[in-house]
């Protein structure tokens, strides 16, 4: 479904990625581990068209999606959680779910740009609903809510619009253990519907419960690509600081 | 809101405002004051004549500010837009006076003249990559000089009749440049808060980089604020020519503080995210009342100046200090 080709990329002299390649399939979990600084993130954002490769191609269902702007890869159906959330903080819940595809309403069948904030509050109770989160309500600011809390929103907002790939950048970081463990239950729900996952975290516990393959990131370069169940938690570990 | 299993319990960190107050309290209280102790000190204050003095004086200054605060909003700052007025001005006289054109030609040319000088702005900050307070102070000074250039440093005079109207005429009493201002804050407010365009305008000024990453699409957003803000400059430099009867290229000197200052002490955050156009009506209502309260008192228009920075820089260290205790 995803397949990332020889991606290259520097900020400047600075090689952070050095040609990192894997597969992706529908309804599979990809978990990339590795070290502060190895490269997770900036190869996510290359996927999401935030950043712009070097090298290589980012190739989703046969098509080549490098270089196309961010709104459009998320057209096709991959979002990401961000890790550090990218919220607007003075917009409320309902905005910051719909930023960047409110719905509009039509006058004569003419697109006017005018926001429909009914359907848009309506849905994004509706979905904080189905993702149980506790939250006062959706017209409060983004800002005033907890870290976890915003977390929720984030969620929420990477799976309203039916992804077909789900990008999560160290998701649980903010968490306490009870929401850890629901956002892993999350996790299995999307793959049970097809939905493929990249899980990006420093808890090999969760990442063990439930990725079907490990990918370890080291100075920009994949230094293993392994099934859960060929692989050990001591190996991950060693992957990831160097010790072979 | 039921919910039986929860990814996020926890209660917000600050008390939970439901919906944000759509101006600060304070600016009206200040208004309020404002108008209360010139009343006291003016017998003439409340005559009709000077209210719409204050009207008239605040329709300028409050279409430059209705531009400030979409700009502002989204973190950007414009201060061009005295000497976009002057220029808008200067070429509406040409078109309206010395081209042999039919008069009304002088209102696209104004209102496109401010349009295109903030379409270089934005162009120039979203493509070059400059900084916002450096390619519109640099067109504060190109505007003005084109104005000066082009005018040999002498106003324009002798537009023709039916433009008059625009500046010196009234509609039951009121006069047209408040209806102009009225209407113009009306379609703004409508703009800011409904369309996708004023949300998406308050985003980048709340999170640039997460408004990217979620699709919108920031550089020609960027532009549009910029050629709004000039177009309103156009607009307040149509009004002003059609006022005076003459292109003046020294029209709106330091208007851009005035103007920015209305859009802060409205409620605008100067560091972007949040703004309400009815906060800068108040504002601009702030500015006019003081200008003119100011006048009436007799006390020097040097003063104006001294009193207008001194307001600016106290408004922004409130909001300032509002937020320490927030945080
Ligand atoms: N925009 C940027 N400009 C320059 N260097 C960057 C930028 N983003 C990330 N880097 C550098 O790239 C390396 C990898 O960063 P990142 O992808 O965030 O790592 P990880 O997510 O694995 O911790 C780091 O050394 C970081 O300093
Ligand atoms: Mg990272």
């Amino acid at each position: 479904m995803l397949q990332l080709r020889d991606i290259k990329k520097n900020f400047g002299a600075v090689e952070v990625l050095r040609g990192v390649s894997f597969d992706l399939g529908a309804g599979e979990c990809v978990a990339v581990v590795g070290d502060n600084g190895a490269g997770k993130s900036t190869l996510m954002k290359i996927i999401t068209g935030v950043y712009a490769a070097s090298d290589g191609e980012v190739v989703l269902d046969g098509q080549t999606i490098n270089g196309t702007p961010p709104g459009d890869i998320r057209r096709l159906g991959v979002e990401m959680i961000y890790q550090n959330l990218e919220l607007a903080s003075q917009q409320d819940v309902t905005a910051n779910i719909f930023l960047g595809r409110e719905p509009t309403r039509k006058v004569l069948g003419f697109e006017t740009g005018i926001i429909d904030f009914k359907t848009a509050r309506d849905q994004a109770e509706e979905m904080i609903r189905q993702l149980g989160a506790r939250l006062p309500s959706v017209d409060i600011q983004v800002g005033n809510l907890s870290g976890g809390q915003q977390q929720s929103v984030a969620i929420a907002r990477a799976l309203t619009f039916s992804p077909k790939v789900v990008i999560m950048d160290e998701p649980t970081a903010a968490l306490a253990v009870r929401e850890i463990e629901h956002v892993l239950q999350l996790i299995k729900e999307l793959k049970a519907r097809g939905i493929a996952v990249i899980l990006i975290s420093h808890r090999l516990t969760d990442v063990f419960e439930v990725a079907d393959r490990i990918v370890a990131l080291r100075q920009g370069v994949v230094i293993a690509d392994e099934r859960r169940d060929e692989t050990t938690m001591q190996d991950v570990v060693a992957h990831i600081v160097g010790a072979h | 809101m039921s919910a039986t299993k929860s990814i996020a319990p926890g209660r917000p960190r600050a008390p939970a405002k439901i919906r944000r107050s759509s101006v600060r309290i304070e600016s009206l209280i200040v208004l309020a004051v404002l108008i209360a102790v010139m009343s006291f000190g003016s017998p003439y204050f409340f005559t009709t004549a000077n209210l719409f003095n204050i009207v008239l004086a605040t329709s300028t200054i409050g279409i430059l500010a209705l531009g400030a605060t979409f700009v502002i909003g989204s973190a950007g700052i414009d201060l061009s837009v005295g000497s976009i007025l002057a220029f808008a001005g200067v070429v509406g006289a040409i078109f309206g006076s010395e081209l042999g054109l039919p008069w009304w030609f002088a209102i696209p040319a104004c209102l496109l003249a401010g349009a295109f000088a903030g379409w270089i702005n934005g162009l120039v900050i979203t493509f070059g990559r400059v900084p916002a307070f450096v390619v519109t102070l640099g067109m504060m000074g190109v505007a003005r000089g084109v104005a000066l250039l082009m005018t040999n440093g002498q106003a324009v005079y002798g537009l023709p009749q039916p433009l008059l109207w625009l500046g010196q005429g009234r509609v039951a009493g009121i006069p047209v440049p408040a209806i102009v201002f009225v209407l113009t804050a009306i379609v703004l407010h409508l703009l800011l808060s409904m369309t996708r365009f004023g949300r998406h305008t308050l985003v980048i000024g709340d999170n640039e980089r997460g408004a990217r990453a979620m699709g919108v699409p920031v550089r020609g957003l960027r532009i549009r604020i910029y050629m709004l803000s000039g177009l309103m400059a156009g607009l307040a430099g149509l009004l002003t020519m059609s006022r005076v009867n003459a292109g003046d290229p020294t029209a709106g000197m330091n208007f851009e503080l005035a103007a920015i200052t209305a859009a802060i002490i409205g409620g605008t955050n100067l560091f972007g995210g949040r703004a309400t156009v009815f906060g800068t009506v108040i504002g601009a209502l702030i500015m006019g009342v003081l200008q003119n309260g100011l006048n009436l008192l007799a006390i020097p228009s040097f003063w104006q100046q001294i009193s207008i920075g001194i307001v600016l820089v106290v408004a922004v260290w409130l909001d300032q200090l509002a937020k320490g205790e927030r945080e």
